[in-house]
């Protein structure tokens, strides 16, 4: 599934003995950085780092090349991660198209069909589970070593996450878009044409906030395998107990504790605060509390990082 | 400096009444909806500019079918279980006449010439003809079983009635007042609706899930339009409500318990498009220039509000409970 990692460029700018040179290094590809000097041992020393928000920048960009280097050249990811909210909006929606229409909830003014209903939802079920699939490649880069050449960068440590983040978020972001268009041909999902825009940042902060989620879950894994554990005990149960599938008042009717664990689960904002920003709404609480959570969960991966497990094989560069 | 400020200060509450003012002006002249509620024996009022209900007033038992006067001053009204007609003031919005109407007025039409109303009477299998001026009955005519759907040409000449357990139309002659012909339709017929010109007349059948367009001058049914909705049963389709659009592009049908009004191209006949609305959805309105559509939705206790360029419900607005006819004032 990550076979491209470690053989595209983009990683941010390193240089020395130290570099691990392994095949799958890649950071060859950025050797002539001005803002850096090559001492004989081989640490990365910035000559007046201070290189300020240029080298700031570069990284980010360094990083988002990458991510994106990795997305088209994963076709089948691209593709699976369509496919998947697809068939939840043709299939499952189909089988329950007139089940909803009984009850008007903001932010909609008349009744809707449930795919209408479910595709806020389904849009945040992609930016989940590539949130996921980051802290998997995250666990996979510490074992395969890309990792510590990330971590080689004279840039602070929280920058580099922050960047992670960021470039994760913005190629989930096309995703996103891409189902939301082949959402409005397959069925009726048309949200005003301004919705589009205004669910922008929303649809971001989303991807931060999973993504800073799977970050710090990645900071607990300790191998590839137990991957499988996250998508049982978080992917599903997030995706489930939230108003993704099913409106708040209904999960209500069906158990009181459900709705209260409902309004506990972050991603159940997250999926309320782009449902109102597609028909261009704000709903203060759940941007308050998604912004919230995806600070708490940044620091908390942030902090939680170790540089030495992130080295793989134990192999301490610093 | 002070004299300056008070100068400023009554400038701003002159412009501040004068928008005022201008808002008053502009509220009053828009458009509004009365709405018939049959289990609560009001009617709402909803602003077609805010679509907010913005009234409610209390009439007779069971307001059913509800009409303009052809000034639009007065409304009249089917209070079914009080047997009358009532006769709303719209300027004060009170009760000004009971007209009689014989038993149990359900549905109703007001002729062209503004002074008779045909009623149907669902229990008597009868229309009642009543002047509106002298409040006299002027003729009561036997047709089918529960006569519900009332229909009166654009030139005055037809009225139709049809019934709902005889399953047929039934030509009235405006001219007599006599039944001059039936044309079996499917089962339970509804509602009634003349096109523009009057050339055609399409009546929907509840129970047959039909409509049946007609040709008013050889009164033979010409087409017969099905409906099917994806993931509702066939026996949810129930069409009720029929509205026509006066540029001959559209007929809108009202489902009723399968919560969709059904988009006919009155040209092909073919349908269109189902726009989702509440539940048992029956009599349709359109606003004055037929932007907007208004469909009663009786069970969900709501009116939705279409769109008819874009052909979207853009809002559904709480009334009260069972709410069953409308009609707009411009």
């Amino acid at each position: 599934m990550n076979s491209t990692i470690g053989t595209t460029p983009g990683t941010v700018p390193v240089s020395g003995s130290a570099r691990p040179h392994s095949a799958t290094d890649s950071s060859q590809d950025k050797p002539n950085d001005s803002s850096l000097i090559h001492t004989d041992s081989g640490t990365i020393i910035t000559a007046g780092f201070c290189a300020g928000l240029s080298a700031y920048g570069h990284c980010f960009g360094g990083i988002l090349m990458r991510e994106y280097l990795r997305f088209v050249q994963q076709r089948s990811r691209f593709l699976s991660s369509l496919v998947r909210p697809l068939l939840w909006l043709v299939v499952f929606a189909s089988g329950f198209r007139a089940a909803l229409g009984v009850a008007i909830i903001p932010p909609y003014e008349t009744y809707i069909t449930y795919e209408t209903y479910i595709a806020p939802g389904l849009c945040c079920m992609i930016l989940l589970f590539n949130g996921m699939q980051s802290s998997l490649s995250m666990v996979y880069d510490r074992e395969m070593g890309s990792m510590r050449v990330l971590l080689m960068s004279p840039l602070p440590r929280s920058w580099l996450l922050l960047c992670k983040l960021m470039a994760i978020g913005l190629i989930s972001l096309t995703q996103v878009y891409a189902f939301l268009a082949l959402a409005w041909l397959v069925v009726d999902f048309d949200p005003p044409l301004m919705g589009y825009i205004t669910a922008l940042p929303a649809l971001f902060l989303t991807a931060l906030l999973l993504g800073a989620i799977g970050l710090f879950l990645s900071t607990h894994i300790r191998q590839l395998e137990n991957f499988a554990g996250v998508m049982n005990f978080v992917i599903f149960p997030m995706f489930f107990i939230s108003s993704a599938l099913y409106p708040l008042w209904k999960m209500r009717e069906a158990s009181e504790w459900l709705y209260w664990l409902c309004l506990a689960n972050p991603f159940t904002h997250a999926v309320e605060l782009v449902r109102h920003s597609l028909y261009g709404q704000l709903n203060l609480a759940a941007l308050t509390i998604t912004a919230g959570t995806t600070l708490m969960f940044a620091l908390l991966a942030i902090l939680g990082f170790n540089p030495e497990r992130a080295a793989a094989g134990g192999k301490v560069t610093r | 400096m002070s004299l300056k400020h008070a100068a400023r200060h009554r400038l701003a509450s002159c412009l501040t009444l004068g928008l005022l003012a201008l808002g008053y002006q502009c509220s009053a002249q828009a458009e509004v909806v009365y709405v018939s509620n049959e289990k609560d024996d009001t009617l709402s009022l909803i602003d077609l500019d805010s679509l907010e209900v913005i009234d409610t007033f209390a009439v007779g038992q069971r307001p059913r079918g509800i009409t303009l006067s052809g000034d639009g001053s007065k409304l009249y009204i089917c209070a079914s279980d009080s047997d009358t007609v009532q006769v709303m003031d719209l300027a004060t919005h009170k009760i000004i006449a009971s007209l009689p109407s014989g038993e149990d007025p359900e549905q109703f039409v007001l002729h062209p010439n503004d002074q008779l109303l045909y009623v149907a009477n669902e229990d008597d299998a009868l229309v009642t003809v009543v002047d509106v001026n002298s409040h006299q009955v002027v003729a009561q005519i036997d047709v089918g079983v529960e006569p519900e759907g009332m229909a009166v040409s654009p030139d005055g000449k037809w009225v139709i009635n049809t019934s709902e357990t005889t399953n047929m139309l039934h030509w009235i002659d405006t001219a007599t007042n006599q039944l001059i012909d039936n044309t079996l339709v499917d089962q339970r017929p509804r509602h009634v609706e003349f096109n523009r010109d009057g050339s055609l007349l399409w009546a929907s059948s509840e129970i047959g899930g039909t409509v049946s367009v007609v040709d008013v001058s050889t009164r033979q049914i010409i087409r017969k339009l099905n409906f099917e909705i994806r993931g509702v049963h066939r026996d949810k389709i129930q069409p009720v409500g029929i509205k026509l659009s006066k540029d001959g592009r559209y007929g809108f049908v009202a489902l009723g318990p399968a919560n969709h009004i059904a988009v006919v191209d009155a040209k092909t006949y073919e349908v269109l498009d189902y726009l989702l609305v509440g539940r048992r959805v029956w009599h349709l309105e359109f606003n004055g220039d037929e932007s907007r559509l208004l469909s009663a939705n009786g069970v969900s206790g709501d009116v939705s509000v279409i769109d008819v360029d874009k052909l979207k419900v853009i809002k559904s607005i709480k009334v009260g409970r069972y709410p069953w006819g409308l009609a707009v004032k411009p």
